[in-house]
This record gives C-alpha cells, sequence and structure tokens, in this order.
C-alpha cells in the first residue's frame, strides 16, 4: 500500500487549514501524519524537494530548513516532538492523547524521545555513513547497540507500562513514545537489507517485541514510507560513496 | 508533605536554570537545593519530587511547570507555547551548542567559521526579542531561562578566553536583554559569583567535563 497518494480536500465550511511539508522517507515527517490521522485532523502534504526547496517552504521554516513544518492557518511550527506536541494541546479534544496525563511520566516520555532523537536516529543514520565498509559496519552496531541497551533499560526502569501491552481503549491508537521510536522500524528494516541487520532481538526481546507489535498498527501499515523504495534509497547512498 | 530536591552543580547552567524555575514559583523555600554535585561523578541537574526522579533541565522546566501552575514559564495558548520550545531549543542546540564547539575549538580558522555560523545564530535571536524586554514578553520565561548562559556565563567567558563574540556594538539588543536577565531580582539569585566562576573557567578551560 502506498502511502502520501491524494491530498485530503477540505470542507467548504472548515475552519481550519492544516498543511504539512514533508518528505517521503522521513521518519520525523511520517510521525506528525500518524499523530494527524490518529486525530481526525484534515490536512494536505505537501512533498518537498530538498535540492529545491523553494520560497514558499524556505518562508515558513527560515531558521532550520528543513521538514516536517506544520503550516496550521498560515502559522508554521517546526521540530517533530514541537508539532507532536502541538496537535496534542490544539487538538486535545480529538482522539486519544498522545502524551500521558501525569506530570511525571510525561517528563519520562520527553526525556527518552529525546534521547531516541538525539542519540538513537543519528547512530543509524551512521549506518549509512560507513558505506558498507565491514569494520565500520561494526563499530556502528557496536555503538547503536550499546544505545538502544539504555534505552531499553531506560523505559524498563522509568516507563514501565511503556513495553506492554497498550493501555487505551482503542487498542489500534499510539501514544507519544510509540509514534516517535516505532516509526524507525522501517529504517531498521532498509537498512538491514541494504546494509546489515542493527537490532539483535535475542538481546532485546522487550525493544523487539514491541517495535514489532507496533509495525501492525493499522496506521503505521498505511503510512510507512514503502521498505523497497527506502531500499533502494539507502542503496543509491552507498553507491553515490567514495 | 511535599518534597522538592534539586541535585545541580553550582556552576552549571542548566542547574541554575531549573533553580531559577523553583524560585520563579515560589518554591525555593520548600525545596533543598543541593549544588555541589559535581557532573564527573552524577549526572545533573536532577529533580526529585516525592521520591520520582527526572533528568535534563529543559524536561525539568516542563514539569515544573505542569505541575506548578502558578506564575507560568511558559504560554497557555498551544501556538505561543510551541513557538517558546522551538526558540528554546533552538538556544540549546545553536547558540549553547555553538559556543561550545568554539571555546574548545584549537584551530583558528575552523574557529573563525564557527564564530561567523554562532554570529548568525544571535542575530536571529535577537529578531525574536521584538522589542520585549524579555522573550517572555514583560517577565522572564522558558525562552530566557534557557539562553541563561548567553546572559551571564557568556561574559565570563569571553573574559576569560578572550574571545569577543557578543559585543555592545555587534549586538546591542543581545545586550540590553543580558542587563535585564542579570538584574532581574529572581535570576540574581542564582548567579554564581563572578569571581568565583571566573576562577572555576580559568581552571577548567581544556576540560569539557561541566558541561550537562
Amino acid at each position: 500500500m502506498g502511502k502520501k497518494n491524494q491530498p485530503l480536500q477540505f470542507d467548504d465550511d472548515d475552519d481550519d487549514e492544516v498543511v504539512l511539508f514533508g518528505t517521503w522517507s522521513s521518519s520525523r515527517c511520517t510521525r506528525v501524519e500518524i499523530a494527524l490521522k490518529q486525530k481526525g485532523i484534515p490536512y494536505r502534504y505537501v512533498e518537498v524537494d530538498l535540492q529545491n526547496k523553494g520560497e514558499l517552504f524556505l518562508s515558513y521554516n527560515p531558521v532550520h530548513k528543513a521538514v516536517p513544518v506544520l503550516v496550521h492557518n498560515g502559522k508554521p511550527i517546526a521540530e517533530s516532538l514541537i508539532i507532536l506536541e502541538y496537535i496534542d494541546e490544539f487538538w486535545s479534544d480529538r482522539g486519544p492523547k498522545l502524551l500521558p496525563e501525569d506530570p511525571y511520566q510525561r517528563a519520562q516520555v520527553r526525556f527518552w524521545s529525546n534521547f531516541h532523537d538525539d542519540k538513537m536516529i543519528p547512530a543509524t543514520f551512521k549506518m549509512v555513513l560507513t558505506g558498507g565498509k565491514e569494520e565500520e559496519v561494526e563499530k556502528a552496531v557496536k555503538e547503536f547497540d550499546e544505545l538502544l541497551t539504555v534505552f531499553e533499560q531506560g523505559i524498563q526502569r522509568d516507563l514501565p507500562a511503556a513495553f506492554g501491552p497498550h493501555r487505551s481503549d482503542d487498542g489500534e491508537a499510539m501514544g507519544f513514545l510509540e509514534i516517535v521510536v516505532g516509526i524507525n522500524v522501517c529504517n531498521y528494516a532498509a537498512i538491514e537489507e541494504a546494509i546489515a541487520g542493527m537490532i539483535d532481538e535475542a538481546k532485546h526481546p522487550a525493544f523487539a517485541s514491541w517495535v514489532n507489535a507496533i509495525t501492525e498498527k493499522p496506521l503505521m501499515k498505511e503510512l510507512l514510507p514503502r521498505h523497497d523504495q527506502l531500499v533502494a534509497k539507502i542503496k543509491g547512498m552507498l553507491a553515490s560513496m567514495p | 508533605m511535599e518534597e522538592v530536591k534539586l541535585l545541580g552543580w553550582w556552576v552549571s547552567p542548566f542547574s541554575r536554570r531549573v533553580e531559577l524555575a523553583l524560585k520563579l514559583k515560589d518554591l525555593a523555600h520548600k525545596s533543598q537545593l543541593l549544588l555541589e554535585y559535581n557532573p564527573v561523578h552524577k549526572k545533573v541537574p536532577v529533580l526529585v519530587h516525592n521520591g520520582k526522579t527526572m533528568a535534563e533541565s529543559l524536561v525539568i522546566l516542563e514539569y515544573i511547570d505542569e505541575t506548578w501552575p502558578n506564575n507560568p514559564i511558559l504560554p497557555r495558548n498551544p501556538y505561543d507555547k510551541a513557538m517558546a520550545r522551538f526558540w528554546a531549543q533552538f538556544i540549546e542546540e545553536k547558540c549553547n551548542g555553538g559556543l561550545w564547539k568554539i571555546m574548545w575549538c584549537k584551530d583558528e580558522e575552523e574557529r573563525g567559521k564557527l564564530v561567523e555560523e554562532a554570529s548568525q545564530c544571535f542575530i536571529t535571536l535577537e529578531g525574536e526579542l521584538k522589542g520585549n524586554k524579555f522573550f517572555g514578553g514583560e517577565e522572564i520565561g522558558m525562552v530566557d531561562i534557557a539562553a541563561n548562559f548567553i546572559g551571564y556565563w557568556l561574559g565570563v567567558v569571553q573574559e576569560v578566553s578572550g574571545m569577543e563574540l557578543v559585543t555592545r556594538d555587534k549586538f546591542p539588543v543581545l545586550c540590553k536583554w543580558m542587563d535585564e536577565f542579570v538584574e532581574h531580582s529572581v535570576v540574581k539569585e542564582t548567579l554564581p559569583p563572578r569571581d568565583e566562576l571566573h576562577a572555576e573557567f580559568e581552571a577548567r578551560l581544556g576540560a569539557p567535563s561541566w558541561k550537562y
């Protein structure tokens, strides 16, 4: 099932105009789409050509010039985690909440989401930067494995319910952490095919089963970038390296 | 009986952000502010509230604002709140991150490039003041607290290193904000004594262990 097919149509009397600028392969953009769809918020998606960003897009994110950018009634918001919090707060009455209600749990979700984005995502990208060279790949896999161990142990200590069966009434709804972290399962799978496996499932059973369960959610299946396209993209990047 | 404890390091702006937030919320009198934890040995700052532990200063600030809603440090309107978070992150990653790299950069040519990048960041940041006294408007907020390193520590770093990145002629608007920031009655109480900070930086400028 391909993702990002047709832009949604707005009703004539719809007050809200929501536009998402993104790129098909960016998990940070997919996060935002999942949140919008889960909350039933109509939006228009605009694919940005990163080689040719265009005046309009740049006017919405002059500081970072990066995707995703959510434009709500003409007002832009950048940075995916900030966008997710905005969606949760502005449309607080729509659908299940992304973040927990309890401030302490919210702090833990934010801490581990930051850890994931600041440490685990760059380590994932390093796999591609190895260019497939065996020694480099080994180093990158080891580094990611160490971070994953910290993450897994941290979640089990600070958010013990997170890896357990989902607590929402709607069994298919995902929470903040699931959306932020679960999204990258497509990257792990594509990297595994194009370069090497990153996750030792025997060593990290809690994380692996959690992430595999997330993959089965209908919105993930609908919106994750296609595996073959991601693999082709990574192979293209490897080919262009010295 | 509520128990609030801050474990931090007196030198570190990250620890002082949390202290500042607790003071703005009138919580200092019932909190233990323990600022002798050397970050080499213990991760700081850490907030302990009724036995529950949290780390990362900006995450802690959000927790404090949500738990004690008096004297809010974040706007209530979702869009304004998103903007405050955006600028706090910008300050952390681009401004502070950039300054950090400059401080430890030994190569003069590389440093020149980093200084140029950092200058761009400060021009952008200045633009966000929009004629207001503080980033938070009339009163300090999350963004001002996040910018505390720029507000005070940077001056000491510039003295010690001889670096002249943010000067009054280059950044008059930002320097005016810095003046207001350090004069703020509550902020004043959280600033480490200048001479002690100076001595600390002089001693440590070879070791990045104090960054948390």
